[in-house]
């Protein structure tokens, strides 16, 4: 094992504190079986997902430079971990623009004076994803030496949404080579869940949008959004759909059922996130990876393959 | 690559002679297909700077046209009236009445990042799209539409406590849009929610539904960014020379 990354700061975000409960629960569980220390963030705020920037861009980078201050001033730890595509992808903005537009810095120092607490600075803190911190800190063949439970015989397609690689330029260390992420075909939750015994379907949507942010404001479209990506992961001869990203994760969800209730479309495949997947394979139990919190009832099938 | 263009020229302006001949040739149909010369001349000058001042419109000079936004776009391949190239053009030329037939579809952008991700000139695409959506709305040339609706509860939810809590935005976006909240799919997923969920978690988030989420200490926070907004929001009228 690695020391790198073995303690990093957790930045859970809003939506794991509310229907990604179980993602919160499994990342937590997973890291404890793995011997990876989360320290949440003291007092974090919401990142502004998907809104705020369009009410004012540097406002949105505010709310997350004020998280990586947190860090950067009051945790004796030099990396934040988000499992949400949306507080990663918001805290690698900051990050980028803070380096690259004087705009950035000045309404971020402006307003962290005001409010009273200290600015941050580019380069103080580094961003990770949980798929990272598993990746770089355990490893395939650290997970493969762990697995009391192989997914065996699972057949699982990946779905990394869009906030994981898009878009390219606030991933620099995507895309270098042998190695790193890809930001057109990653591969971090294939690499993972092979290693724990999955087998993985090529599933050519794995970076297709959900809809996620108009899940509401425009469910039309999610829906259809969605329903394409429920019927390709069936086709592809998915049993499960992995997620890394609570929004996709419950936009699947309530898209799925919306398409069976709205048109009369059924679909079978069930939703898991990666950590619950991982958690099976660890031999964490499905209730400690908060399997039973999801909306997407994947516990008749885990029993027939013997995972729960 | 697909062609994403042919339906830009509008039916009003095609011209066809159900009976027409021309030097013994005979052109009727199809064959005497015209365009109608026009001249513009109701130009919005200033309709690009109108769009680079509001939030995300900021690089829309650097298009130089390629489309590589359009190709890859999410919601052109549901919707091909749906054409960030083309309104990226009509901007930058001051078709602001060309624009406006879109009006009603300039909000449906989805945010995928799959133009910005592809664009050759950092034009970032999609904050072009959500400028432009602003400006169709500040302008008073559409309502205010869902997307911008659910982005002003959950704005709001976050300047007051610093968080967001996900019972509160579905409820708060319903009413703000005049829906009601018993959708059969919501109703469904609730109870197939509930049907599983232990009594422990299920009453965590009633409480959350009642004890709001907060960041601890957040007043001044609130203060700053609320006269942050405000200022913004002045500067974003002032651009289109509203008031």
């Amino acid at each position: 094992m690695s020391e790198k990354y073995k303690t990093v700061a957790y930045y859970p975000g809003c939506a794991l504190e509310g229907t990604g409960h179980g993602y919160n629960r499994s990342t937590k569980a997973v890291g404890r079986k793995l011997g990876l220390d989360l320290i949440e963030i003291p007092n974090w705020n919401c990142c502004g997902a998907m809104e705020v920037k369009n009410i004012d861009p540097e406002l949105q980078n505010y709310l997350s430079a004020r998280n990586l201050a947190i860090v950067a001033e009051k945790m004796n730890v030099d990396t934040v971990m988000a499992p949400c595509n949306g507080c990663y992808h918001n805290l690698k903005k900051v990050e980028h623009d803070i380096a690259k537009k004087p705009k950035t810095q000045e309404v971020v120092d402006r307003l962290s004076q005001k409010a009273g607490h200290a600015t941050y600075q580019a380069g103080e803190v580094e961003t990770i994803h949980a798929l990272d911190w598993i990746k770089e800190a355990i490893g395939e063949e650290g997970i493969r030496e762990r697995v009391k439970n192989s997914l065996k015989g699972l057949k699982i397609a990946n779905y990394y949404g869009c906030m994981y690689t898009r878009p390219r330029n606030i991933f620099p260390e995507k895309d270098q080579g042998e190695g790193s992420e890809s930001t057109h075909n990653p591969h971090y939750m294939d690499d993972l869940l092979r290693a724990a015994g999955a087998e993985i379907v090529d599933y050519p949507l794995k970076t297709a949008c959900c809809g996620g942010a108009h899940t509401l404001a425009d469910s039309d479209t999610s829906t259809k959004l969605v329903l394409n990506l429920l019927q390709t992961a069936e086709d592809c001869g998915a049993d499960v759909i992995a997620t890394e990203c609570p929004t996709c994760h419950s936009g699947l969800e309530m898209h799925q059922i919306r398409a069976e209730k709205e048109h009369g479309i059924k679909t079978s495949v069930k939703m898991l996130y990666f950590t619950q997947l991982l958690g099976l394979a660890l031999g964490l139990s499905s209730r400690k990876l908060g399997i039973h919190e999801n909306v997407s009832d994947a516990s008749g099938l885990l029993k027939e393959r013997g995972l729960a | 690559m697909p062609i994403h263009e042919k339906s830009l020229i509008r039916p009003e302006d095609l011209t066809e002679h159900e009976q027409l001949e021309i030097d013994g040739v005979d052109v009727s149909g199809h064959w005497s297909t015209f365009i109608e010369t026009r001249v513009v001349s109701d130009y919005n000058e200033r309709m690009e700077e109108e769009i680079a001042a509001l939030p995300g419109g900021e690089y829309i000079h650097r298009c130089f046209q390629c489309s590589s936004c359009t190709n890859v776009c999410t919601v052109n391949d549901l919707n091909p009236d749906f054409n960030p190239r083309y309104w990226i053009y009509l901007a930058r030329m001051g078709f602001e009445k060309e624009l406006l037939r879109d009006k009603d579809l300039l909000w449906q952008c989805v945010s995928c990042h799959k133009c910005t991700h592809v664009c050759p000139r950092d034009v970032a695409p999609e904050g072009v799209m959500k400028a432009m959506a602003t400006w169709a709305e500040l302008k008073g040339h559409t309502e205010v539409k869902p997307a911008a609706a659910f982005d002003a509860e959950f704005t709001e939810q976050i300047v007051a406590t610093g968080k967001i809590e996900e019972g509160r935005i579905i409820r708060g976006f319903f009413k703000r849009t005049g829906q009601p909240l018993n959708q059969p799919w919501l109703r469904e997923m609730s109870l197939r929610l509930a049907r599983r969920l232990p009594i422990l978690m299920g009453l965590k988030m009633a409480l959350a539904a009642v004890f709001r989420p907060r960041t601890r200490d957040w007043d001044k926070s609130r203060a700053a960014i609320t006269e942050y907004i405000a200022e913004r929001e002045d500067a974003n009228r002032r651009a289109l020379n509203l008031d």
